[in-house]
């Protein structure tokens, strides 16, 4: 395979808080060495470039190549919430391969039959067949038994757990939270305790158990408050954001814009900055971008009726850099949280910058500005609530182990 | 007829029409001068509707209006249908029961159909919430909502507060008691907004699970006994409760209900003593209120209320199709 030689551009290494001059040297797809070329490798100029690991973008519902590209994304978690499920080893051993050679597409594992939440699924022949992690998919497991029992086989499995997190008695038909906004709209609507109710069950079946139980998307004050005693306590949880819930409140769905229903819907102004301070000090773990595009089949419809989800692979790496301009986070951490992060809990051999790990890198120029434009996004569906934002961050380049990945 | 709101001309804003908007969506988007404007001009139908067998006035002759009705309803539909008629207008009613949308149609194709059919006006009812406005902005006729899910019914709001202007003078600095499922009720969230615009006190009466999230943000105070908001009331306004959600889900039973939020002759006792009844329709009698107070002669609104709906929906339909009969000083 070919050498590749990146000069002129800053790295980002582990634990730094920000990139340093640095050329890097590719050999076999993987990070061979800093400094200086022996031989004569192609040759990529990074002048003014930031040299980032690749986005690992953990749980997304659809294998999007042109979006994750677009967006920095070099290995996409895929939630077994697909038709059919992700519940058997074939699917499983199907979705792993699809992507590659450009795209590495790690699939979860459905943790119930059918992801029904009724009897558990082949989880041990889908982790042969590739997939690095079991997910109750899109809903909470109300089965307490079947829950203990899952993170019980799963911790003997050595694969962690990733649970959606909403008590489906308390939400009820909900389609947002309790709010102004959703009384003035009429919109059924559940409190916030719906998702930190199922987070506190979960830690405690977590401890239980000793499985790593990862948190998919932990969105109120009270739950990050919970998840914040929990690794106090030691426990082997970890847990995630999206951009949705980290730059929006409720008053988002105004006016019934569906692109911003979401699940879980989105919260307060008081939670939306309970996040905020949750990425500052720590307690989240990961970014992601919930990829979840939607037509205007399912989002073209009354609020209720419309399906929730974004479309969020193209404005991942913008909107998070923005955590990093507001000095939130440095932009070290910010990779931490979108690529080192997903790498250690998925257990790959990628996420960050350091000599034997796949060369699995974006090159990207963090103050190109453009426009979020819903109706001309690269993904499937344009579903994105932040349609006409400015944002600045692109990615000039992309390298999937050691090839370059045309745009 | 008693007014004692002063309609001078300084009361609306100078140099255009009296009411900006294309549809008629909801009382939230609404101004008091709009609201008012439209109350006046319902005046004039009231007047008309009472004047004898020939009470027709055709300044919407030759225009279609289509009523498509996503969900069932007897006393809007038909008033909406007599609205249109006594203004000339041909009017033509779709039911969801009988269209496309069972056949798995979407809302926004069934719009496009409807809009393309070259309506004049679309009077729309609708299960979801917002799913009017979804349709209004597909469409180039007015709109009116003539209710959606639990958010709004404007025309009932309208409609409410023209009958307590004229039975009590106005409405501002009355006492208005909305008791019942708030929490699922478009009449209810209406009328709070058009009460508080007018310069009412609005108490909202709920048994708990059926009380809306901060609802007191919007200027209600909230009570859950039903006694207690009674006490000074100038006007007692019932809402329905619909049978689905009296099997233990939000209340225990119907009986129970009663004993707490029903409105008997006690409980208006401790209203002021000439305090309005006041009632969206269909009544559940015995449900939520008691037959002699739904028909005391003297207190019930009910069927006035009936009556102002005509005229309200006569108003709106006429306000709003004035741009496209070119009425002067309506570009």
């Amino acid at each position: 395979m070919t050498a590749i030689s990146i000069l002129n551009g800053h790295a980002l290494l582990p634990g730094t808080d920000k990139a340093e001059a640095m050329p890097l040297q590719i050999q076999d797809g993987k990070i061979a060495s800093f400094g200086d070329s022996t031989g004569k490798p192609v040759q990529l100029d990074a002048t003014n470039l930031l040299i980032a690991p690749g986005i690992i973008d953990f749980g997304v519902f659809k294998t999007d190549k042109p979006a994750f590209r677009f967006g920095g994304i070099t290995r996409a978690a895929l939630m077994p919430d697909q038709s059919p499920v992700h519940d058997d080893p074939a699917t499983v051993r199907y979705a792993a391969l699809k992507g590659k050679p450009d795209l590495w597409v790690h699939p979860l594992a459905a943790a119930t039959q059918g992801l029904a939440g009724l009897q558990m699924a082949e989880i041990a022949l889908m982790k042969e067949a590739g997939a690095v992690g079991v997910a109750t998919g899109r809903k909470w497991i109300g089965d307490s038994g079947i829950m203990l029992r899952i993170m019980r086989y799963c911790a003997a499995l050595d694969l962690p757990v990733i649970v959606h997190s909403e008590d489906a008695a308390l939400a009820g038909n909900a389609v947002a939270t309790e709010s102004e906004t959703a009384t003035l709209l009429g919109l059924s609507s559940a409190s916030p305790i719906t998702e930190t109710l199922a987070i506190a069950r979960d830690l405690m079946l977590a401890e239980e158990s000793g499985a790593h139980v990862h948190f998919r998307q932990v969105t109120t004050a009270r739950s990050l408050d919970l998840i914040r005693e929990g690794k106090a306590r030691g426990l082997k949880i970890s847990c995630g954001i999206t951009p949705g819930h980290l730059f929006l409140s409720n008053n988002a769905i105004f006016d019934f814009r569906t692109f911003a229903r979401l699940s879980p819907p989105l919260r307060d102004e008081s939670d939306r900055l309970a996040c905020i301070a949750a990425i500052a000090d720590g307690t989240i773990d990961v970014i992601a971008s919930g990829h979840d595009p939607r037509g205007p089949e399912d989002k073209r419809l009354p609020f209720s009726e419309a399906a929730p989800g974004m479309a969020g692979a193209e404005t991942l790496l913008a909107l998070t850099l923005n955590l990093v301009r507001d000095e939130i986070i440095t932009t070290g951490r910010l990779f931490e949280l979108l690529a080192t992060n997903p790498a250690r809990i998925l257990g790959l051999n990628s996420g960050q910058i350091s000599i034997g790990y796949e060369a699995d890198l974006i090159l990207i120029d963090p103050y190109a500005p453009w426009q979020v434009d819903s109706n001309r996004m690269t993904a499937l569906a344009g579903n994105t609530p932040f349609d006409k934002l400015p944002v600045q961050g692109r990615v000039r380049h992309m390298l999937k182990g050691g090839k370059i990945i045309a745009a | 007829m008693t007014w004692t709101q002063n309609f001078t001309a300084d009361a609306f804003p100078a140099g255009s029409d009296a009411f900006q908007h294309k549809h008629l969506l909801g009382i939230s988007g609404l101004q008091k001068w709009e609201i008012l404007y439209i109350l006046k001009e319902a005046e004039h139908w009231v007047a008309l509707n009472r004047s004898g067998p020939a009470k027709h006035d055709d300044r919407l002759s030759g225009m279609t209006i289509i009523n498509a009705f996503f969900e069932n309803s007897t006393r809007t539909l038909l008033s909406f249908e007599i609205a249109g008629k006594r203004l000339g207008a041909d009017v033509v009613n779709m039911h969801a029961a009988q269209s496309s949308v069972k056949k798995g149609e979407t809302l926004i194709d069934t719009a496009m159909t409807l809009n393309a059919m070259r309506a004049d006006a679309i009077v729309i009812r609708h299960a979801s919430s917002g799913a009017v406005q979804l349709i209004s902005s597909k469409v180039d006729c007015p709109v009116l909502n003539a209710g959606d899910g639990s958010h709004e019914h404007p025309t009932q709001a309208l409609l409410d507060a023209l009958t307590i202007m004229r039975r009590r003078g106005s409405v501002e600095g009355q006492t208005v008691v909305i008791c019942g499922d708030v929490l699922h009720s478009r009449v209810a969230r209406s009328n709070l907004f058009c009460l508080k615009s007018l310069g009412a006190e609005v108490r909202v009466v709920a048994p708990p699970a059926l009380m809306p999230h901060a609802i007191e943000a919007f200027g209600a105070k909230a009570f859950s006994n039903f006694d207690e908001a009674l006490s000074g009331a100038d006007v007692v306004m019932m809402l329905r409760l619909q049978n689905e959600r009296m099997q233990g889900d939000f209340i225990p039973s119907p009986r129970e209900y009663y004993h707490l939020y029903g409105l008997d002759e006690r409980r208006l006792s401790l209203a002021k003593t000439d305090a309005l009844v006041m009632h969206p329709g269909p009544m559940n009698r015995g449900v939520e209120i008691a037959s002699n107070v739904a028909d005391h002669i003297e207190r019930s609104a009910i069927t006035e209320q009936v009556e102002m709906g005509v005229a309200v929906r006569m108003a709106c339909l006429d306000i709003l199709t004035r741009k496209a009969r070119a009425v002067e000083g309506w570009a």
